[in-house]
């Protein structure tokens, strides 16, 4: 490469690391050659990334944050703004797509283990940009400024409240008012599009340096490093560019397939992406029949609905929710197994990870339900497997009878 | 000084001590510094003074709320219900003391006015007053007068359902055991002006 560098990329690199970071991190950046299906989510989360971010600066162009404004200058990107339909579904629709592609990217971690050591870092920063992406979500919903939007808002603005002893002060101070109102649209308004945003991609970027440096896993759990050829380069690893970069590109063509049938043809997905309430506009003194937040963060509201207050207070429900959260931080450290790929753990690995699969879905779809003796009793038994799941692990990678793993990448 | 001739720096110059009270001295200003825009920055996050002369008092007409009607008012952007209470609604009360439904039936938390005690929770026993917010997490209750409705069971003697998570209040806004919401419905502090004007979110004088 070197002797055919033209004047230009000389100047530069002179002046720049253009040529040396685009080695490290493309053509020089040598990911294991056996990655499969479950390996386009990473990319996939980029993708939605970036299209939020444009999607997003188009919107700001004809939307006002203001309680009175709000939810018509919202109708008239709809219905005046040319293709402001297509850029505001684009928005909406990508919402629930990078969840969906997050969650996929998140258990393809479980899978194989990609958290273990030396990736711990990696699945922290990841983690911070699921707990950024949920909060930007969430600031995002309350913009259209509709029913589902404000009773949403004063529903999780409400879990603050019950916080002991500081509760009541911190809700006014996050709301800047008695009640959610035009000020914390404006303040929510500020954090969805710039504030959060920021953090967001100051994160990916974290999560990329520390996954360059380490390398990827990949569905064998093999470290390639481990087996280099002559010239230093592993053995079963291949450039990133141009050979993932192809294959990430025809897998993006594939998923926006997907993704704009449902932008074309079913933006609301039947209430579960769009909820009906929120084309109401928002009425403090009126909640509707049936809140239930956006799919995404139901497992997790499931949870809060199920738990009992104790103490008159209904801070256990608030802690069994955030702490649904907070203990997948120590993922890393609670699995001590020293095999990483679900390819060759022990049969209890495997059924502890479908439970928890299972857990997942089934609290999903109680957090979208009205609430029912039933749900509520499979609501508590699905957050015991939940929590059961980190509990079981850790038991079983103590002493774990694994497969023995490959020495090299198998296909 | 033969280093600096030659253009590097000689570490054992240094004086330590006053490296050490340079460095303390920067740090402290910077950290009162970074107190002194902190303060104003998390204090601009406060209810502001327009949102906070939003709470005034409001008074209300009830002559026209026939028994069994509920009225609806906004008070500091919350609503505030009155119920005209019914002879069988406020009986009511004494069923559900009986069947052992109520998580606090004698109001021993808190949540209302010294002047509305007892298992009404009102000034005048027929006229309920109470803030529409769920204590559990802030939604508005439907009010369900009807005793016994299908989609909540025969042990329903009429009251207030919370449609967002499902919590049970009798009458008086005392809540039902086994509940997501802690606490009873709030009592706002309230007055007669006249027989037929009250005045929400002012405190009627000790009597």
């Amino acid at each position: 490469m070197a002797e055919q560098k033209n004047a230009l990329m000389t100047w530069i690199d002179d002046r720049f690391p253009l040529s040396e970071t685009y080695e490290y991190h493309m053509s020089k950046y040598y990911a294991p050659k056996n990655f499969n299906f479950w390996y386009y989510f990473g990319v996939l989360s980029f993708v939605m990334l970036i299209l939020q971010l444009v999607t997003g600066i188009f919107l700001t162009m004809n939307y006002k944050p203001d309680g009175a404004a709000a939810f018509s200058s919202v109708e008239y990107i709809m219905r005046d703004v040319d293709y402001g339909w297509l850029i505001r579904y684009m928005h909406s629709t990508g919402a629930s797509f990078f969840f969906i592609v997050v969650y996929l990217h998140m258990f393809r971690g479980l899978m194989y283990g990609s958290y273990q050591k030396p990736r711990e870092l990696i699945w922290v920063f990841g983690m911070l940009i699921y707990v950024a992406l949920m909060a930007e979500a969430f600031m995002g919903y309350l913009l259209p400024w509709g029913q589902m939007s404000y009773w949403g808002a004063q529903v999780i603005l409400s879990l603050f409240n019950t916080i002991p002893w500081i509760g009541p002060a911190l809700t006014e101070w996050v709301r800047g008012d008695f009640i959610v109102s035009d000020i914390t649209l404006n303040r929510f308004f500020a954090f969805h599009v710039i504030a959060v945003p920021l953090i967001l991609v100051a994160l990916v970027f974290l999560h990329i340096v520390a996954l360059h440096h380490v390398g990827s896993n990949n569905p064998d759990g093999v470290d390639i490093k481990k087996k280099k050829g002559a010239d230093g380069i592993p053995l079963d690893g291949i450039p990133f560019h141009p050979y993932y970069t192809v294959k990430d590109t025809f897998g993006t063509g594939v998923f926006f397939i997907v993704f704009f049938a449902v932008v074309f043809f079913a933006p609301e997905m039947g209430g579960y992406f769009l909820e009906h309430a929120n084309f109401i506009p928002a009425d403090p003194l009126k909640t509707p029949e049936h809140i239930a937040p956006v799919w995404y963060f139901t497992p997790f509201y499931a949870m809060l609905r199920a738990t009992p207050s104790m103490f008159g207070s209904a801070f256990p429900g608030v802690m069994v929710m955030g702490g649904a959260i907070v203990v997948l931080f120590f993922l890393p450290w609670i699995d001590r197994g020293k095999v990483r790929s679900i390819r060759y753990r022990s049969p209890a690995f495997k059924y502890n990870l479908i439970l928890l699969a299972i857990a997942f879905v089934v609290l999903g779809y109680y957090g979208l339900q009205a609430p029912t003796d039933l749900g509520t009793i499979l609501s508590r038994l699905f957050t015991v497997v939940y929590f059961g799941y980190f509990v079981a692990l850790w038991v079983i990678s103590g002493d774990e009878n694994t497969k023995p793993v490959p020495e090299r990448v198998t296909h | 000084m033969a280093n600096a001739e030659q253009g590097s720096l000689d570490l054992s110059d240094l004086d330590p001590k006053r490296r050490r009270f340079l460095t303390t001295s920067v740090s402290v200003v910077g950290a009162a510094g970074v107190v002194g825009l902190a303060v104003p920055m998390l204090k601009s996050f406060a209810p502001s003074a327009r949102a906070r002369a939003a709470g005034a008092p409001v008074e209300v007409d009830i002559s026209k709320l026939e028994p069994g009607q509920m009225m609806t008012v906004e008070w500091r952007g919350k609503p505030v219900w009155i119920v005209n209470r019914t002879d069988e609604a406020l009986a009511s009360l004494a069923t559900v003391e009986e069947e052992e439904l109520l998580a606090d039936p004698e109001s021993s938390m808190p949540q209302q006015p010294a002047y509305a005690v007892g298992a009404e929770r009102a000034i005048r026993p027929n006229m309920l007053v109470l803030l529409g917010v769920c204590t559990h997490l802030g939604c508005a209750p439907t009010y369900r007068p009807e005793v016994g409705p299908p989609d909540l069971g025969a042990t329903w003697f009429g009251g207030f359902f919370c449609p967002c998570h499902g919590s049970k209040f009798d009458f008086s806004g005392r809540v039902y055991t086994g509940m997501p919401a802690p606490k009873n419905l709030e009592v706002p502090p309230y007055k007669y002006l006249t027989e037929t004007q009250i005045v929400i979110g002012e405190d009627q004088e000790s009597a």
